[in-house]
């Protein structure tokens, strides 16, 4: 187990005063059954608004909603929080082969938030890629095991690509960063996602947070300034879901902190908003891990 | 064949009815399996054959001039662009008994009540895929399973409150249903314009044939409407996609026909969990929405970021229970054409009955039975996307044959995409006679039915909508090609009793407030007003010009230049008899007026759209001179015609004012223009009786003043005289007058900025003096009252 504490801090400048609008934030940490719990989490806006709520969403994501008023000239939101994480970091491979299963998937009788029916198919912001598939089926071969499969489809990936922040925006696509071949840790999870439901694996998108400070003897990971995003593929009924971070080419235990899963960046963005923008608007956020003792 | 016995009144005409012949194996409305006319056509039937032609074209003449006049149409896309469409009625009503009414109804209601259970549990515990009677991909999978919406339950306790069906006869001559409408069904306005026009044609036989009404089924869905309301001053809404949507029409019209305001998702916020109305009177509480927009567009914050239709935060309205939404959000993923490859066992199983009217034999082919179903006798099946809650006969290359796919194509597309697809009987109408070149003749139909949820339980409309085929082919599939709609009569062996919108009285009267008007109403009322004023102006800059060259000759005088320099502040080039800047405001007049048609008479709308098109018909051909001078002549009558009806009939709340005030500015702003440039010192001769002529006050100056025309009198009876209905003074005492009575115009005795703004332009003109107003002066009074529409704009236009 791992303990962290986590503060994450957003600002916003507008050019000119905004005017009134709704917004969604999806920045807290949310418990995941066997995996992560959430010893505190609390977060703070200012100028603080009367109307704020929060609510968790279909996937089980922490939600605050917040009416913004007009007249807005800049935003501040801070969050802070403790986090267990509890990861089995035992590489035990009891995940189905990639043959069977389409048979468990078709037995699996559930369409709750964890179930991997929401995970295959397309998605807005993944939609089926010729491209991204043929990628894929060349990096498997024939019997392997889906959690084979998420190792060799993740390595190739990271082959592939480079990390360029420069490369992509929030909205491209996974189909156009293949093809520029850079992107960054959003354009990564999100081939990925593609590559796997391709071959029939239901795969999500994770959001979250990765841990800044390295553990003694080990490099910074790329990606760690800033919030973080990778892929959590589902392995058959026996071995359930198993987490990848193809930005950094590793299967996902404890450096890694979960904000949400959904099926693309679209589900757990951590800003949805509707501020209507006169102006431009700048922004910049700051993300602090520190591993407890 | 037996031959066609009209009840021995064979009068008249034939009619085409002893040559009608209903199609082979297809069921028919008119001819029943003995050969012979059903009984209960005779009395429509003899009557249409003893009508000569021309009685018989001016009967089905009514119905179409109604239809006209009312402005019934609907908008059709293709090739880029959308044109509204005249209403194609089909001039033969389909006729039922009161007792197969009854039959279908009570199937119909079982089915609702299904959907509804379905509904819940997809949108609940999801029980039905747990315990197998659902793939989990035809949910999860699903675009329409809006995810947001799982867990949410619906404020008045059900998720569906208006549904419809559309049904069509098989060739056994039994109903099954083609497809399920929840999502935000149209057609039920339709149907009772249908209804409207038809009794026109047929007054008499109407009269005499105990046809059921269709009011009460609306009276009886407003009042469950009205009673969804949390408290009694809440209101009730429905939401329209916009003026561009293709039942555009219909949601205006219904509102008006209900008494329930017509709004945009701009018009609507959310606070504190409750959905507001932005309106001029500030936010106001809505409690009902009768949802005409797809779930996915309706808030962009939560369900399809792209919508720019929604409102952000309604789902959150929702979550929190503050709002009743017909239908709940997410309703859609009940007309997803799999699932009715499902329904006759979930009948069943949530019912625990079979369905009382089978739907359309369906197979999904995500399982393998299914697969191999369809692979060992494709004939007769056609393929569908799985996902799909298109009609049978929409959605052009959405289905195929499945015989038509080579076998190994065939098995190819099962193996890919089995879950994505599913095969359904191809559907066979039957046939309902239709009136074709004066005869009548077999045509295929379907029906949609409409069920409202009130207070009583599900309520069936006595009536529908029927599609009519424009060709006798009657697969499903042909009906994608034209066709028309025909009125449905629900005949009782009784008399029934006539029905009217206005419910009994019970309690005491009470005069209700006339509702809060949405800011963006009030924002399209105030241009409608401007641009129909400005087109008046300009009509009447452009005849004082051709009538000048008629007399002249030349277009080079001095005063010539004046005009076209006035006319191009307006963007209008004084050379063409109709010029396109003219087109142009009036166009901007027409969509202002679209964008609230629900607010307006259908006689003013259909004035304002004849005045629009009878300038672009004079566009094409007058030429510049006396011609186009008369012209302009004609377009002035119809303008004064619009105005008049707008201000005679307008309720004189909110609406009417927005629309005066708009009026008056603009009014106040064309005058000052015209005075600044024609009654300057500097003007050129004739430029006086010009503006009095402009001024429309020849007369007025005449026996007011004895002297000659001179600019003391003209700027005392164009911009300082009270009593001149045109003068600066007049529409500047009209607005502040307006403006006192908008709400919040004074707070605690304290004047709100527009109205100390209008006070300081009411001191200034009253004060001022023919000889105090000058060019300059004119110019900066201008800028004053430009500022107005500013400050209006930003209280209550926003």
């Amino acid at each position: 187990m791992t303990r962290y504490s986590l503060r994450l801090a957003i600002h916003y400048d507008f050019a000119r005063p905004t005017g009134a609008g709704r917004q969604l934030f999806r920045v807290l940490p949310a418990p995941v059954p066997g995996l992560q719990q959430v010893r505190r989490a609390a977060i703070s806006l200012d100028p603080a608004t009367g109307d704020r709520g929060e609510f968790t969403d279909f996937f089980g994501t922490r939600v605050i909603e917040v009416a913004m008023p007009p007249g807005l000239t800049r935003l501040d939101l801070q969050m802070t929080a403790e986090v267990d994480r509890m990861a089995d970091e035992s590489l035990l491979d009891i995940s189905a082969p990639l043959g069977q299963l389409a048979p468990e998937l078709a037995a699996h009788r559930d369409v709750g938030c964890r179930s991997p029916h929401h995970f295959l198919g397309q998605s807005r912001r993944i939609l089926q890629s010729a491209r991204i598939a043929a990628f894929a089926r060349d990096h498997i071969a024939p019997r392997m095991t889906v959690r084979e499969v998420v190792d060799h489809l993740g390595k190739g990936l990271h082959r592939h690509m480079t990390f360029d922040p420069e490369a992509t925006s929030v909205e491209t696509t996974a189909d156009e960063a293949f093809v520029q071949a850079r992107g960054v840790c959003q354009d990564f999870a999100q081939i990925m996602v593609g590559g796997l439901r391709s071959l029939g694996v239901p795969a999500a998108y994770v959001a979250g947070y990765l841990r800044t400070d390295p553990p003694p003897g080990k490099p910074r990971l790329a990606g760690a300034d800033a919030m973080h995003a990778w892929v959590r593929a589902w392995s058959g009924e026996e071995m359930g879901w198993v987490d990848y971070d193809p930005t950094n080419a590793c299967f996902v235990f404890n450096d890694h902190i979960d904000v949400g899963f959904g099926r693309d960046y679209g589900d757990v963005a951590p800003v949805t908003g509707m501020l209507r923008l006169v102006g431009s608007q700048s922004g910049s956020h700051s993300v602090d891990i520190e591993a407890l003792p | 064949m037996a031959s066609v016995q009209t009840g021995g009144q064979a009068k008249g005409r034939d009619r085409g009815v002893s040559a009608y012949r209903p199609l082979p194996d297809v069921p028919d409305e008119l001819i029943g399996p003995d050969g012979l006319l059903r009984p209960l056509w005779h009395q429509l039937i003899s009557h249409l054959q003893g009508l000569s032609d021309e009685d018989l074209a001016r009967a089905t003449g009514r119905a179409d001039q109604y239809l006209r006049d009312s402005g019934v149409f609907y908008r059709q896309y293709g090739s880029g662009q959308s044109v509204e469409r005249p209403w194609p009625l089909s001039h033969i009503p389909v006729l039922m008994t009161e007792a197969d009414w009854a039959g279908l109804s009570a199937a119909l209601v079982q089915r609702a009540d299904l959907l509804e259970a379905v509904m819940a549990d997809v949108y609940g515990e999801n029980r039905l895929v747990a315990d197998g009677f659902l793939p989990p991909s035809l949910v999860a999978g699903n675009p329409e399973w809006l995810r947001p919406l799982v867990g949410v339950r619906p404020a008045s306790g059900y998720f569906l409150h208006f549904v419809a069906f559309e049904i069509g006869r098989g060739p056994d001559g039994k109903w099954w249903v083609l497809a399920d409408r929840t999502q935000a069904p149209s057609g039920a306005g339709y149907a009772l314009e249908n209804r409207v026009a038809t009794s026109r044609a047929y007054t008499d036989v109407f009269a005499g044939q105990n046809v059921h009404r269709l009011a009460a089924f609306f009276r009886d869905f407003r009042d469950a409407l009205l009673g969804l309301r949390t408290d009694r001053d809440g209101r009730v809404a429905i939401l329209t996609p916009g003026p561009m949507n293709e039942t555009y029409f219909e949601q205006a019209w219904i509102a008006r026909y209900l008494g329930v305001s017509l709004v945009q998702g701009e018009d609507l916020t959310v606070e504190n969990g409750h959905l507001m109305v932005r309106t001029v009177s500030g936010l106001r509480p809505l409690d009902v929405l009768w949802r005409r927009m797809d779930g996915s567009f309706a808030d962009p914050l939560e369900l399809d970021p792209a919508s720019r239709i929604g409102t952000p935060g309604m789902v959150s309205a929702l979550r929190q229970g503050g709002l009743t939404m017909v239908n709940c959000l997410g309703s859609g993923v009940l007309e997803t054409r799999a699932l009715m490859a499902f329904l006759p066992k979930l009948a069943q199983h949530l019912l625990n009955a079979p369905l009382a009217m089978p739907n359309i034999a369906t197979w999904w082919c995500g399982s393998e039975a299914e697969r191999a179903r369809v692979m060992a006798d494709p004939s007769g099946l056609v393929l569908a996307p799985a996902f799909s809650t298109g009609l049978p006969f929409d959605h052009a290359g959405e289905s195929t044959l499945a015989a038509s796919l080579a076998p190994a194509e065939l098995a190819r597309r099962l193996r890919d995409a089995g879950a994505t697809l599913v095969a359904q009987e191809a559907v066979t109408l039957s046939t309902t006679p239709a009136l074709i070149d004066g005869q009548i003749v077999p045509r295929p139909m379907s029906l949609r039915v409409f069920l409202a949820r009130t207070a009583s339980g599900w309520q069936v409309m006595q009536g529908g909508f029927a599609r009519i085929g424009a060709t006798p082919d009657p697969t499903a599939l042909a009906m994608q090609r034209g066709g028309s709609a025909a009125d449905v009569w629900i005949i009782s062996k009784d008399e029934v009793p006539a029905v009217s919108m206005v419910a009994p009285s019970s309690g005491p009267y009470r005069r209700s407030a006339p509702g809060a008007l949405p800011a963006r109403a009030a924002d399209n009322l105030f241009w409608l007003g401007r641009y129909v004023e400005r087109s008046e102006g300009i009509v009447r800059m452009l005849r004082a010009r051709h009538i000048r060259l008629a007399e002249s000759g030349r277009a080079a005088l001095p005063l010539q230049g004046k005009m076209d320099d006035l006319l191009a502040s307006y963007g209008v080039d004084g050379s063409d008899g109709i010029p396109q800047g003219l087109l142009d405001t009036l166009g901007a007049a027409v969509t202002s007026a679209g964008q609230v048609r629900d607010r307006f008479s259908p006689d003013g709308w259909s004035a304002l759209n004849d005045l629009d098109k009878s300038a672009r018909r004079m566009a094409d051909r007058v030429t510049a001179g006396d011609d186009a001078a008369r012209a302009l002549s004609a377009l002035l009558r119809k303008l004064a015609g619009f105005s008049g009806l707008v201000h005679e009939n307008m309720y004189r709340f909110f609406g009417w004012r927005f629309l005066s005030i708009g009026r008056q500015h603009e009014r106040a702003m064309g005058m000052i223009g015209v005075l600044a440039s024609l009654a300057d010192a500097k003007a050129p001769p004739g430029a006086l009786d010009l503006c009095i002529e402009l001024g429309d006050s020849v007369l007025t100056h005449r026996r007011r003043f004895s002297v000659a025309t001179s600019r003391e009198t003209v700027i005392d009876l164009l911009a300082l005289d009270p009593m001149n209905p045109r003068s600066v003074r007049h529409q500047i005492d009209g607005l502040t007058e307006q403006v006192q009575t908008l709400p919040g115009a004074a707070t605690h005795g304290q004047l709100s900025d527009l109205a100390r703004a209008m006070l300081r332009c009411q001191t200034e003109i009253a004060t001022a003096t023919p000889e105090s107003l000058d060019t300059e002066s004119l110019i900066a009074l201008r800028g004053t009252v430009a500022e107005l529409s500013d400050l209006l704009t930003e209280a209550y236009l926003r």
